[in-house]
C-alpha cells in the first residue's frame, strides 16, 4: 500500500518536472516574439531577421540573421540606460546612449581634458566678422542611406531646434539667445548670423547639437520633433541602429564611416551592446566577471575592488581613480533666514570637514572641490590670489568666530545658536532617499554644523518629492550636482548666479540667490569670445570674488566620471598613463566629448 | 445559471469601474508633477521652461478641466489607449506593458498553477504518511512564511553566485539575440528558472499545508466515519475527502492571486527580470503616473478575470453550487 503511494508520488513528481519544462518552454518561449512585436523598430514577424528593418544600406544585405554576437568583437556597456530604449530623437534629451555621438554627429567634438575643439563634421569654423560664424563642412560625408551630408542638413537642423518646446531652442534670439539666422552659402558652407553673440553658449552648441538629415527631417511637424521617438534613425556616425528590446540597445558598425577615409580613424568594436541598468550588485558582478566591458554606474565600495586584484581598470591607477565629472554643491535657500545672511553661509562653509567626506564616505574615490567649485579642467580660470584671500577651509573655531561676530549666540542655552534677533534656528539638509553615499555625506555635514552650534539635521525624502520642494524654493538646504563638465566655466557661473528667479527653478540657481552685479558679469563672460583670454580671466576673477565673499552655494566635492573597465575582451582603455586620454563613458553628451574616440583606440584582447 | 453569472459579472463590472476611477484619481492627487519633472530633464535655459511646460501639458491633456480629463481618460481607455509613458517618453503605455507582460505571465502562470497542483497532491500524500507529515509540516510552515524577497536572495546567492548553476539576473544572455534556436530557448529557461522557483516554492508550501490540514479534517468528518463503519475501502474514503478538501483550496486560489502577483513584482526586482514588477518600481521612482495607472489597470483586470474563471471552475467542480442554482431557477 505505502509502496504504491510512493510510486504514485514519484510519478507525480516526474510529471511536475515535465510540466515545468513544457510550460516553461511554451510560456517563456514566446517572449522574444511578443517583445519584438510591440517594439516597432524591430521585426514585426519573428521569422524575419530584425536586420532587414535596420536602416537600409549596404551593410544590411547580410544574408543570415545574427543570433549570437561574437563576444570578441562586441563591446558590452552599461550605466546610462535606466529603462528600456524608447527614444532615438537627438533633439529630445532622454535618448538612448549613442544617439548623439555614435549615430548622429556634431560639427565639432570637444576634448575637455585638452580644452580643444576637434573638427568633426565641420572641417573648420571661424568668426568671419563680429556677428557671423562660418562653418565649412567636410566634403564627401554621407548619411548611412547614401545621401550626401551638406550645408542644407545643418540649416534644417538649426531651423528644427527653433521650436520653443525643444531643448536647444534657447540658442535662437527670439527664445532668449542670440542666433538671428542660418544660411547655406554653398553646398558645404554655412553662415550663422548673431546679434551680440553669446560666445560661450555657442561654444557648447558647436559640439552638442546633432546634425540630422534634411531629406528625412525637413517635413517633420513640431510634434514629431519635440515629442517623436524617431524610430529607425539614419545618421552619419560610426554606428547604425541594429536592434533593441526591453533590456538592451544594439549598435552595429557603419562600414562606410567618413572618418576612416578623412581622418584614418576606425572604431574597433563590431557591435556595441548597451544593457539597461540592473541593481548595483548585479552590475558589479557582471563587470568583475567580464560580462560587461565598461560600466558607468557609481558602484559603492568599488575602490576596494580596484586594488583587490580583480582586473578592474580605472582612468587613474590610484585615488581618486575616476576623472571628475561635476561638482556636488551644498545649495542654500537664500530667501530664508538665516541662509540669507552671507556671514551664516561663511560660518557653515568653514564648519564642514570635507576631508572626512572624501576619506570616510568615499574612501578617496572623490576629491574635495576647489572653493570656487570650478572643475579641474577649468583650473586656468581660477584666480588663485582671490581664492587664497577669500576661500574657505575647514576651521570650526573660525566658524564659531564668524557666527559670534555676526550676532549669532546661544541665548536659550540649548547648545545651538539663535539668530541675531533671538529666533531659534532649526534647519534641515535634504538628499534623496536611497542615494546612500550622499546620505552618509550629509550626516557628516550635519554633525560638523552641530559641532559649531548650528542646529542642522539630515532628511531623506523621496527623490521626486525633494525635487519639487527644491524647484519651488520650499526647503532649507539640499545637495545638487546638476551641471556636468563642458567647454566653459560659464556653465558653472550660470548655475550659481542665473537670473531672473522664476516660481519654479529648473535649470540652476536653486538657492534663488539674487545678485544683479554678478549676473551682469556672468552675461558679459558669455558674450566674450573664447580667444579673448585676458578679458575672460578678468571677468572670472571678478565673479569668483563675489562668489567667495557671498557663498550663495558651497562646493563640497567633485563627483566622479564613474567608469569601471574590464580588460578581458578589450584592452588599451583610456588611462592617465598611456596615450589614450579620451573619456571612458557612455553617458549622454559625452560621446561627443571624445568618448567616441575611445572606441578607435580600443584593441581586442588576444584570446588564448 | 444565467442569473448566477449575471450577478457575478455585474459585481466584477462595478469593481472594474471603481478600480479604474480610483486608479485615475490617485496620481492626480499625489504629490509631484510629472510634467515638471519631465521639463526639468529637458530644459537647458530658463527661457524655454514655459513653452515646454505648455507644450507637454497640452500633449498629456492636462490643459482641460478635471471632469473632462476623466471623460477623455475613459474614452481613450475604451479604445485601448492608456496614454504615453513619461519615463520612457514617447513610448505608449500599452507598448511598455506589452513588452514586459510576457515575462510576468511566463513566471506567474506556471508558478501559480503548478504550485497549486503539486502542493495539493503533496499535501494529500503528506496527510496520510506520518513520517512525511512529521518532516514536511515544519518545512512547509517555514516555506509559506518565507518572504519572496528573502528566498529570492537566498536562491540567487546559493544557486547563481556560489555554485554558478544559473545566471544571476536578466532574461537572457548578453550576447544572444532572440530567435528560435535551442541555444536561445535553453538560455531563456535558465534565466527563467530561479524567479520561477522562488514563486513556486513559497506558494507550494502554502498549498501543501492547507491541503494536509483539510484532508485530516475531512477524514475526521461524520461522512468519513460513516463510510468507514459501512466497511468502505480506505481508498474510496480518501478520494471523497480529497474532493471535499479541494473546494476551499479553489477559493483560496482566488484569494491568493493578489499575493502571488505582489510576490512576482518583488522577485522580478531581485533578479532584474524585465517584467511588470520591475516596470512598476521604475514607474514609481520616475513619477510616471500614466504607466503606473496602466500597470494597475492590467493587474486589476487580470485578477478580476482570474477570479471569474475560478467562479466558473467552482460551478463545474462543485455539484452543490450547480444544484443550488438549478433549484433556485426552478
Amino acid at each position: 500500500m505505502t509502496l504504491q503511494r510512493w510510486r504514485g508520488f514519484a510519478a507525480t513528481l516526474g510529471l511536475v518536472i515535465v510540466l515545468v519544462a513544457c510550460s516553461g518552454g511554451a510560456g517563456t518561449g514566446t517572449e522574444p516574439a511578443d517583445t519584438e512585436g510591440t517594439t516597432p523598430p524591430a521585426a514585426e514577424d519573428t521569422s524575419t531577421p530584425p536586420d532587414t528593418e535596420a536602416p537600409a544600406d549596404e551593410a544590411s544585405a547580410e544574408p543570415a540573421p545574427v543570433t549570437e554576437y561574437d563576444r570578441a568583437t562586441t563591446l558590452i556597456t552599461s550605466g546610462k540606460q535606466w529603462g528600456p530604449p524608447s527614444n532615438w530623437n537627438p533633439i529630445f534629451s532622454d535618448y538612448v546612449t549613442g544617439t548623439l555621438g555614435l549615430l548622429y554627429e556634431t560639427l565639432f567634438l570637444y576634448d575637455p581634458l585638452a580644452d580643444e575643439y576637434i573638427p568633426w563634421l565641420a572641417e573648420s569654423g571661424e568668426w568671419i566678422s563680429d556677428d557671423v560664424y562660418e562653418v565649412r563642412l567636410r566634403d564627401g560625408i554621407t548619411w548611412t542611406d547614401g545621401e550626401a551630408l551638406t550645408s542644407e542638413d545643418v540649416v534644417t537642423t538649426f531651423e528644427l531646434i527653433r521650436f520653443p518646446a525643444t531643448r536647444f531652442s534657447g540658442v535662437w534670439a527670439e527664445n532668449g539667445g542670440s542666433l538671428e539666422s542660418v544660411e547655406a552659402v554653398d553646398d558645404l558652407t554655412v553662415q550663422f548670423t548673431f546679434t551680440d553673440p553669446l560666445h560661450q553658449q555657442w561654444g557648447e552648441r558647436l559640439y552638442d547639437v546633432a546634425i540630422v538629415p534634411a531629406h528625412l527631417w525637413g517635413d517633420r511637424t513640431e510634434d514629431e520633433v519635440a515629442a517623436g521617438a524617431n524610430e529607425n534613425p539614419v545618421g552619419s556616425g560610426p554606428y547604425m541602429y541594429e536592434s533593441h528590446d526591453e533590456t538592451r540597445m544594439v549598435w552595429v558598425k557603419n562600414p562606410n564611416w567618413w572618418a576612416t577615409e578623412h581622418l584614418g580613424l576606425e572604431v574597433a568594436p563590431e557591435r556595441i551592446v548597451d544593457l539597461v541598468n540592473s541593481t548595483n550588485n548585479v552590475a558589479l558582478g557582471q563587470v568583475l566577471a567580464g560580462e560587461i566591458d565598461l560600466n558607468n554606474n557609481f558602484l559603492p565600495g568599488v575602490e576596494r575592488l580596484i586594488e583587490g586584484g580583480y582586473g578592474l581598470h580605472t582612468y587613474f591607477s590610484e585615488p581618486p581613480y575616476m576623472l571628475p565629472a561635476n561638482t556636488t554643491w551644498l545649495v542654500l535657500n537664500t530667501t530664508r533666514p538665516p541662509m540669507d545672511d552671507p556671514a551664516f553661509r561663511q560660518a557653515l562653509a568653514h564648519s564642514i570637514d570635507r576631508d572626512r567626506i572624501v576619506n570616510g564616505v568615499y574612501n578617496q574615490l572623490v576629491e574635495a572641490a576647489d572653493p570656487t567649485g570650478l572643475l579641474p579642467i577649468w583650473e586656468e580660470y581660477i584666480d588663485q590670489e582671490v581664492v587664497a584671500e577669500l576661500g574657505f577651509t575647514y576651521d570650526p573655531d573660525r566658524a564659531r568666530q564668524i557666527l559670534a561676530d555676526a550676532g549669532y549666540a546661544d541665548t536659550d542655552g540649548d547648545g545651538f545658536v539663535e539668530t541675531p534677533d533671538g529666533e531659534p534656528i532649526q534647519l534641515t539638509l535634504m538628499v534623496p532617499n536611497g542615494w546612500t553615499d550622499w546620505m552618509e555625506a550629509i550626516r557628516v555635514v550635519s554633525e560638523n554644523a552641530q559641532a559649531v552650534g548650528i542646529n542642522l539635521v539630515p532628511d531623506f525624502p523621496a527623490a521626486e518629492t525633494l525635487f519639487e520642494l527644491r524647484n519651488t524654493g520650499d526647503y532649507d538646504m539640499v545637495l545638487n550636482n546638476d551641471r556636468q563638465m563642458g567647454s566653459t566655466p560659464w556653465l558653472y557661473f550660470d548655475y550659481v548666479f542665473q537670473l531672473p528667479i522664476h516660481d519654479v527653478q529648473l535649470s540652476g540657481n536653486f538657492g534663488r540667490y539674487e545678485n544683479e552685479e554678478a549676473w551682469q558679469l556672468v552675461q558679459q563672460f558669455d558674450r566674450t569670445p573664447r580667444d579673448d583670454t585676458d578679458a575672460l580671466m578678468d571677468l572670472a576673477s571678478q565673479i569668483q570674488r563675489i562668489q567667495l565673499e557671498e557663498l550663495p552655494v558651497i562646493p563640497l566635492w567633485y563627483n566622479g566620471l564613474w567608469s569601471q573597465m574590464n580588460s578581458t575582451y578589450w584592452t588599451n582603455w583610456p588611462s592617465a598613463e598611456g596615450d589614450n586620454h579620451y573619456l571612458p563613458t557612455t553617458w549622454n553628451n559625452y560621446w561627443n566629448m571624445t568618448a567616441v574616440l575611445m572606441l578607435t583606440e580600443l584593441e581586442p584582447a588576444s584570446q588564448e | 445559471m444565467r442569473r448566477y453569472f449575471g450577478r457575478k459579472l455585474s459585481i466584477y463590472g462595478l469593481t472594474f469601474f471603481v478600480a479604474v476611477t480610483v486608479n485615475w484619481m490617485i496620481p492626480r492627487f499625489m504629490p509631484g508633477d510629472p510634467i515638471e519633472s519631465m521639463v526639468a530633464r529637458l530644459t537647458m535655459r530658463p527661457e524655454t521652461v514655459e513653452p515646454m511646460r505648455e507644450y507637454f501639458e497640452r500633449f498629456f491633456g492636462y490643459d482641460v478641466p478635471l471632469w473632462k480629463q476623466y471623460l477623455n481618460f475613459w474614452g481613450a481607455l475604451l479604445q485601448g489607449d492608456l496614454g504615453t509613458s513619461v519615463w520612457l517618453f514617447p513610448r505608449p503605455v500599452t507598448s511598455v506593458i506589452m513588452g514586459s507582460l510576457p515575462y510576468t505571465l511566463g513566471l506567474l502562470l506556471p508558478a501559480i498553477l503548478l504550485s497549486w497542483w503539486a502542493g495539493n497532491k503533496f499535501g494529500a500524500i503528506a496527510a496520510r504518511n506520518r513520517w512525511l507529515d512529521n518532516t514536511f509540516l515544519p518545512v512547509g510552515y517555514l516555506l509559506t512564511a518565507t518572504p519572496y524577497m528573502w528566498l529570492a536572495l537566498v536562491l540567487a546567492f546559493l544557486l547563481a553566485w556560489q555554485f554558478d548553476l544559473f545566471p544571476l539576473a536578466g532574461a537572457y544572455s548578453v550576447t544572444l539575440r532572440p530567435n528560435w534556436s535551442w541555444t536561445f530557448v535553453w538560455d531563456l529557461l535558465r534565466h527563467w528558472f530561479l524567479p520561477f522557483a522562488t514563486l513556486f516554492i513559497v506558494a507550494f508550501g502554502g498549498w501543501a499545508i492547507g491541503m494536509r490540514n483539510m484532508i485530516i479534517y475531512e477524514l475526521e468528518a461524520d461522512y468519513s466515519r460513516y463510510l468507514e463503519s459501512l466497511g468502505a475501502p480506505r481508498r474510496l474514503i480518501r478520494r471523497y475527502s480529497f474532493r471535499n478538501a479541494l473546494l476551499p483550496q479553489i477559493t483560496g486560489l482566488a484569494l491568493q492571486l493578489g499575493a502571488v502577483v505582489a510576490g512576482a513584482l518583488v522577485t522580478e526586482i531581485v533578479f532584474s527580470y524585465p517584467g511588470l514588477g520591475w516596470v512598476t518600481l521604475k514607474a514609481v521612482e520616475n513619477l510616471d503616473f500614466y504607466l503606473l495607472q496602466g500597470v494597475f489597470l492590467f493587474i486589476v483586470a487580470g485578477v478580476l478575470v482570474a477570479n471569474f474563471l475560478i467562479d466558473v471552475v467552482y460551478v463545474l467542480v462543485d455539484p452543490r453550487t450547480r444544484l443550488g442554482m438549478q433549484g433556485r431557477a426552478a
